[in-house]
């Protein structure tokens, strides 16, 4: 075996493998990937009901209610242009308050409600509150599950 | 007049890189040995004045001179000395400073300490280290001056992120920071041995203990990195697949890559033309992850807000520099001689597998990592979390564990497998013996921590092998490193399995004398009492735990609140308390009260995990980075050195 066709094999090996890999990839990402959306576009009935997503909004003031069992809460979570009734049982992040930014991970009920089962607080250096209507930037991944 | 001087040093520092680049470059283009000896002075200066300018940041710090803005975003007159000190670094303009001053500094010991290469190939190496700095010192001089001045001095500053103050985390950025550093020394050794056509075991070994270094560095970043995220967010994780934990571990997964292609170029003076493709891709990844970080395109706990302007700056001098590197690739490639033969049955052909697979796991996790930015580039917002790198990079760094098993039991250049047909069957059985125990007594596990668990038992007993049949004491350091590093893999990885596959969680709100139940532990709540810390306020509760044999440990939960600053609002940090046992760590977490109707308050929100084997992960990190060290010092032969000056003293004593 000379050393160019060994030298092809293992090019052929490994572009197979990429080839794979990518294959991979692209089926895993189509998969596990979740949009991200804010009020406003689910209200617009992007969201399907029980899909995977995250939702990305304020917490809008006075909205904040715990139930009786101490562990779950409701708020609503609003873009300026709409609002989404919020549901989440656990412990909210530290940064996690009423007029912030928040995210959510989890899934729309069929009666509306979106029901998360993680919640991530903006975390960024220096407090700054995001632009009413645009999306909170700096979003820093502390899940409260 | 320290952040004049400052600035003034840096310019300086900055003027001496200009005279390293072009002395070089006149020097390879003319070969006036004159010119050649100013290279090495000139980046040992550039070194030294450029730490010096990062002292007088730290000078700044300490003393709270509130004329600087850069203190005044980030300090406070009342912040215990160690987070004054750090944040001098914990910020954009002052991490960038941090950046330089490695990069100076290993500039200085490559220019004092490397006897290895050939005089010209070094002084490339130089001029490419100085091309390097040159672009740094352009970037913090005139777009992020950490020595700015403010035209009129505000009474305090505004602090630091309470979330950060944490004595780990002070140390994590300068760690990582060496670690990508290194890999920059190493892109300019590559740039160096390209430019005067010197590419063989020579260059190869001259590049290895910066590899070798900045891996462990790397290693031990991500590993304090991953326990901080863990103790510090309360979220009970250790690893999310956020963008910055992944702009860390990319770099990473090079450097490993690069570290054995680089032994098989040192050692066989093969894969050549890979090494030095390596250590650009390296070099360029460790460019990618500060520019993703810095210029604010993915957000996270690290990021500073950042303006465009300074994303644009990185993005032209990493175009410059990977796109100037690649050219010369292509132009050099050609000229890089045939390396050694070898058959796909070797240590060589193992190692190519290796570095397909891990350069494959580098290439899907930059993949998700950047496809959401790209997305939204379209319209589309996305985010991609931990179901698809598990599902990607979960099965090939298991495919990996593999060849990390067959790999060291091969010998170079062509093997018959016998060795691997008489030592693999113990590690074999040792893997069916994982197998079939979770099988029958593990109840329901995933598939993935599952075959992650039987992998370990079999590379923890497979990577062992090694040593077998050989005089203990006599066995080189690398081997033991190589040893040690690979059990560490098998330690982190049965962690990991363990603790995703067994870990229990009770979630309640409970009243004070209450017992909760998790795993086998009953926990107790007695109570909360406030106290108070140097900066803040605190809850704290306290939990008595007590397991089946008896034995009870007390826990201290907290939520501690920040004061806000400059008029914000209050900040709130959530201190779990952990308790560690041989078979992993109980993991408390306080939340928040919980008011009856009438107002008062009457219970507290508690989240309890047992998390087995958890702390096996970091074990292996640390198990790794040892390792990893171990190899360093056998190949910077300090123990031969000392031996032999040891044999000399004995033997003085008895002449």
């Amino acid at each position: 075996m000379k050393a160019k066709h060994q030298r092809l094999i293992l090019a052929l090996v490994a572009l197979g493998g990429v080839a794979g890999a990518g294959v991979l990839a692209a089926s895993a990402l189509r998969d596990e990937a979740a949009y991200f959306r804010t009020p406003a576009e689910v209200k617009a009935g992007k969201a399907e009901v029980g899909e995977a997503m995250r939702l990305g909004a304020m917490v809008a003031a006075g909205s904040i209610k715990r139930q009786s069992d101490g562990l779950t809460i409701d708020f609503v979570a609003t873009d300026g242009k709409a609002s989404i009734p919020v549901q989440f049982t656990g412990i909210v992040p530290d940064l996690f308050a009423e007029n912030s930014g928040m995210v959510a991970d989890g899934r729309m009920r069929a009666d509306g409600v979106f029901v998360a089962d993680r919640i991530l607080a903006k975390h960024d250096e220096r407090y700054m509150p995001p632009q009413m209507g645009e999306m909170p930037k700096n979003m820093k991944l502390v899940p409260g599950e | 007049m320290i952040a004049e001087l400052g600035l003034a040093l840096l310019w300086i520092a900055a003027a001496l890189a200009c005279l390293s680049l072009v002395a070089g470059v006149l020097y390879i283009r003319t070969g006036k040995d004159d010119l050649a000896a100013l290279v090495r002075p000139a980046s040992v200066a550039q070194g030294v004045l450029t730490a010096a300018a990062f002292l007088l940041l730290i000078t700044l710090f300490v003393r709270s001179d509130m004329s600087v803005e850069l203190v005044v975003r980030n300090s406070h007159s009342l912040k215990p000395m160690l987070f004054k000190v750090a944040g001098a670094w914990g910020n954009h303009e002052g991490s960038m400073l941090l950046w330089l001053t490695i990069l100076g500094l290993s500039g200085a010991l490559v220019a004092i300490f490397e006897k290895r290469l050939r005089n010209d190939t070094l002084i490339a190496t130089l001029a490419a280290q100085a091309a390097l700095s040159l672009g740094f010192f352009a970037f913090l001089i005139f777009s992020s001056n950490p020595f700015k001045r403010l035209p009129i001095a505000p009474p305090d500053g505004q602090g630091l992120n309470p979330l950060l103050q944490d004595p780990g985390l002070a140390f994590h950025p300068p760690t990582l920071y060496i670690g990508y550093v290194g890999i920059s020394v190493a892109f300019s050794f590559a740039v160096g041995a390209l430019v005067t056509r010197e590419i063989g075991p020579a260059f190869a070994r001259a590049m290895r203990p910066w590899v070798l270094g900045s891996w462990i560095f790397l290693t031990l970043g991500i590993t304090a990195g991953s326990y901080w995220a863990y103790y510090e967010l309360g979220w009970g994780g250790w690893w999310f697949w956020d963008p910055v934990e992944n702009v860390s571990l990319i770099p990473w997964l090079a450097g490993a890559a690069l570290l054995h292609s680089v032994s098989v170029t040192a050692t066989r003076n093969a894969l050549r033309a890979w090494t030095v493709m390596l250590a650009v891709i390296a070099f360029s990844m460790s460019m990618v992850g500060t520019f993703i970080v810095r210029s604010g395109l993915l957000t996270s706990v690290h990021s500073f807000a950042v303006d465009p302007e300074r994303g644009t700056f990185l993005l032209a001098l990493m175009f410059i520099y990977i796109g100037g590197a690649l050219t010369l690739f292509a132009f050099r490639a050609g000229a890089v001689a045939e390396g050694k033969k070898f058959a796909l049955l070797s240590r060589e052909g193992s190692l190519v597998i290796n570095n397909l697979l891990l350069t494959t796991i580098l290439a899907l996790v930059l993949l998700g990592t950047l496809y959401p930015i790209v997305a939204e580039a379209m319209g589309e917002k996305i985010s991609v979390g931990p179901p698809y790198y598990n599902k990607v990079a979960g099965p090939l760094a298991l495919i990996l564990c593999l060849v990390m098993v067959t790999g060291p039991l091969l010998s170079w250049r062509k093997d018959d497998g016998k060795k691997l047909w008489s030592r693999l069957p113990v590690a074999v059985f040792a893997a069916a013996l994982v197998l079939f125990g979770l099988i029958l007594f593990g109840g329901k596990v995933g598939v993935l921590p599952l075959l992650g668990m039987t992998v370990a038992g079999l590379v923890g007993v497979a990577s062992l092998a090694p040593l077998w049949g050989r005089n203990l004491r006599r066995t080189p350091l690398p081997t033991w490193g190589m040893v040690m590093a690979h059990f560490g893999v098998a330690v982190a990885l049965a962690g990991m399995g363990a603790e995703s596959a067994f870990i229990k969680e009770r979630l309640v709100a409970a009243a004070p004398g209450e017992t909760v139940t998790v795993a086998d532990f009953s926990v107790k709540f007695a109570g909360v009492k406030p106290i108070a810390g140097p900066n803040y306020t605190a809850i704290e509760g306290t939990l008595v735990a007590t397991t089946p044999s008896g034995a009870s440990f007390t826990l201290h939960p907290a939520a501690r609140t920040f004061p806000g600053l400059m008029g914000g609002p209050p900040t709130e940090t959530n201190e779990a308390a952990l308790l560690t046992r041989p078979g992993g760590q109980l993991y408390v977490v306080l939340g928040q009260a919980v008011t009856a109707p009438d107002g008062s308050i009457d219970r507290y929100q508690l989240r309890l995990w047992w998390k087995p084997l958890v702390w096996w992960i970091w074990l292996g990190g640390a198990l790794i980075a040892i390792g990893a060290t171990l190899s360093l010092l056998g190949r910077a032969q300090l123990l031969e050195i000392w031996r032999a000056r040891r044999a000399r003293k004995s033997r003085e004593r008895f002449a």
